[in-house]
């Protein structure tokens, strides 16, 4: 205390110290601004490319939610639909409803003659559109007897026209319409009967071979019965074995060689996974192939380490000093971590599997290898249903020709990507919400 | 002279003060530094727990070296000394705390009344119940104030109703001195609380469950004056019902509240007397220079 603690060194003069920092001054600014730039510049970078891909993907995919409908005068001609006068659903059912389209569209354009030329007509708009009308009749049969304009859906190749995607200089036989469908549709424009509306059947019918009847149902339905089988088995599984192996387990050799593995599995080609579900569910357990059971088995076997490591993670960041508050006020462990420690991590495991689940959503290698590329028009209504889901939708769509389908896809990619960043949000606000109460 | 010198001479004259004890120039009987025996009578008339030849072994660090103490009914017992001396390690001990370390191995005997509390016949949970501990950082469960009191007795199935169960509730954070600060919050959570009134939180939680011993680890080590001072009250009032160990950094604070007091070191007990007695005339070389701040 009374002694001078040790002197200052003597072999640099303090005044020289000065000198010496200020000639590496401004090398070490040069290097802090570099970096910045470096930071700024990789930044930049990122962003214009996820800024290319949402314009990209959003302009080719915009006008697939608009649709081209022709409006067609229909006579609901008795003779036709109930020959026999007597109001028989089953004959109201199966009668000509295609040969009302073809009269109505010889009541727009009159003149037309020709076999040739009278197909060439027919074929502005969709073969739906005798859907279209027996559903209108069935729903409603006073309609029998009666006429009525009606919106009739056009020919994809009438619709890509109107999007302007059809070169008209281009030679006839090197463009999928006609001189004379062109000529019609010109004049069904000039007189407005012509028009684009939002395409509703989009999102309310399944796959299709016509592109104007094909939609994302069947796929949307075939992701939410498979994420709902994958978040119903992985979120309980994920969740007890995260508890029993943070809380539970004895720390040894075993526990050791199971957490590596866990770690392992969370690193497995997606793919890999999709065969074992082949081998095992499908041929060994005989489960049906293309089911959305069979898909979410895989994909929970997929999410179960990423929620487990999740799970864990949340589980150690509990302060130790509330499990030993509970634990000195006698609670014993389960009630510890029942009351306690898993309230209080809920969130964090919630995120890792909300985030765990976006990624299920957009996985597809597995669930090809289970036959859930299949192309499937009936959207399904259960867990054993043929169906597939969005991203092999999106996969087998971005496969066909047709310029109507590009845009499909697009927008396929567009709805997928909402839903991604729907879940990701709702981890988010999980996250903001509940973080950090004690 | 140093600061700290300077604090412990200062923590010695208030002992004085308090004790008014005429101080013996030379009162040590032991100046072996070497002698780790007990010194000071380690048994007293109505004990309520009773330890002997007790060893804990942190895998393979020994650090508690065959301890032999009796803890009186209705006493408060300081556990002082240095840093790393074993102290609160000893008194995880009492409610069996240190189980939940895994590479920690206990041997030796501790009872409370006649019951074994490492016998095999013995819950921990039963233990803990009888057995309340207070931390040192004050822990309030992120629960409301009326949950943090009612969580022991309702997950020990003490009450019936619940009308049984807020007059526990009221009672308990009334005999911790918090009642009239909380009355009107009752549903707002234990950690919007003061560091101080948290921890009067915490000892209304524990006593709760009305345990026959409090354990408390350091309790006034993260309050301010003001709040610590309003604990040891709470400590001396306390005391009537229940026994008290408390370990503490605080020379003054084990002068303050306790009657006896054990003085730890490097895993031993050195001494172990009447509080009066080891502020004044510690018998140990080693007791007297911790008091004196030689170290510490």
């Amino acid at each position: 205390m009374n002694k001078p603690t040790a002197s200052p060194p003597t072999k640099i003069p303090s005044r020289d110290i000065k000198t010496i920092v200020n000639a590496g001054l401004a090398r070490r600014h040069a290097a802090e601004r570099r970096f910045r730039w470096y930071g700024l510049i990789a930044i930049t970078l990122g962003l214009t490319f996820v800024v290319l891909m949402f314009a990209n993907i959003i302009g080719k995919g915009y006008p697939a939610f608009w649709q081209t409908y022709i409006q067609v005068p229909i006579t609901f001609d008795a003779t036709v639909i109930d020959p026999q006068g007597n109001r028989d659903p089953q004959a109201i059912e199966t009668a000509d409803y295609a040969g009302l389209v073809r009269a109505g569209m010889r009541q727009l354009f009159p003149t037309v003659q020709g076999r040739l030329e009278l197909r060439a007509l027919y074929g502005l708009v969709s073969s739906d559109a005798a859907h279209e009308l027996q559903d209108r009749v069935l729903q409603n049969p006073a309609l029998i007897g009666a006429s009525q304009e009606v919106w009739l859906l056009a020919s994809a190749s009438v619709d890509t026209l109107l999007k302007g995607n059809i070169d008209r200089t281009l030679d006839e036989s090197e463009r999928p319409i006609k001189d004379n469908q062109i000529e019609w549709v010109d004049k069904l424009q000039a007189a407005g009967k012509i028009e684009k509306q939002f395409n509703t059947i989009l999102f309310t019918s399944g796959d299709s071979r016509e592109p104007e009847q094909a939609g994302i149902r069947g796929a949307l339905m075939g992701s939410f019965f498979t994420l709902l089988v994958t978040f119903l088995l992985s979120f309980p599984i994920g969740v007890a074995t995260a508890v029993y192996l943070e809380e539970f387990a004895p720390k040894n050799r075993w526990t050791d060689l199971i957490e590596v593995n866990i770690n392992n599995l969370a690193a497995v080609p997606s793919i890999v996974f999709g065969l074992l579900g082949l081998a095992v569910f499908i041929n060994f357990f005989g489960l049906p192939r293309s089911a959305p059971l069979v898909g979410g088995l895989v994909l929970s076997l997929m999410t179960l380490p990423v929620i487990i490591i999740a799970g864990r993670a949340a589980l150690t960041s509990v302060p130790p000093s509330i499990r030993e508050a509970a634990l000195g006020m006698g609670a014993s462990k389960l009630q510890m971590v029942g009351h306690h420690v898993l309230p209080l991590a809920m969130p964090g495991m919630l995120t890792g599997s909300i985030i765990g689940m976006a990624r299920a959503l957009g996985e597809s290698a597995p669930l090809l290898m289970i036959g859930m590329v299949a192309f499937i028009v009936d959207v399904p209504k259960g867990l054993m249903d043929p169906s597939t889901v969005l991203p092999v939708q999106i996969y087998l769509w971005s496969d066909l020709p047709e310029r109507a389908f590009v845009e499909r896809t697009s927008a396929a990619i567009m709805v997928l990507l909402a839903f991604m960043i729907l879940m990701n949000g709702l981890a988010i606000l999980l996250r903001k919400r509940f973080e950090r109460r004690w | 002279m140093s600061t700290t010198a300077l604090e412990t001479k200062v923590a010695l004259d208030q002992a004085l003060d308090l004790n008014t004890a005429p101080r013996k120039q030379s009162s040590v009987e032991v100046t072996d530094y070497d002698n780790r025996q007990t010194v000071g009578k380690i048994t007293v008339d109505h004990p309520k727990m009773v330890c002997r030849g007790v060893n804990v072994y942190y895998g393979e660090k020994h650090a508690i070296k065959n301890v032999g103490l009796d803890i009186g009914a209705n006493e408060v017992i300081a556990f002082i000394g240095p840093s790393g001396c074993g102290k609160s390690t000893f008194l995880r001990c009492l409610n069996r705390m240190n189980d939940t370390i895994s590479i920690c191995r206990i041997t030796g005997q501790i009872k409370l009344d006649e019951d074994d509390i490492y016998d095999k016949s013995v819950d921990v949970v039963q233990l803990r119940a009888r057995v309340g501990m207070v931390f040192q950082k004050p822990n309030p469960f992120p629960k409301s104030i009326y949950e943090n009191v009612a969580y022991g007795p309702r997950i020990h199935g003490m009450v019936n109703t619940k009308a049984e169960l807020d007059d526990l509730v009221r009672d308990s954070l009334e005999r911790a001195g918090l009642i009239k600060e909380v009355e009107k919050r009752m549903n707002e959570p234990g950690t919007s609380l003061s560091g101080g009134q948290q921890q009067r939180l915490c000892i209304a939680r524990a006593i709760a469950v009305n345990p026959e011993v409090i354990l408390m680890d350091e309790p006034c080590s993260a309050l301010d004056p003001i709040a610590t001072a309003k604990i040891e009250e709470l400590i001396d009032e306390l005391r009537e019902n229940y026994t008290i160990i408390i370990v503490t950094h605080s020379m003054q604070q084990a002068a303050r509240v306790s009657q006896r007091t054990a003085y730890f070191h490097l895993g031993d007990l050195i001494e172990v007397g009447e509080t009066d007695q080891i502020f004044t005339n510690p018998k140990h070389k080693l007791t007297e220079d911790y008091i004196t701040g030689r170290f510490g």
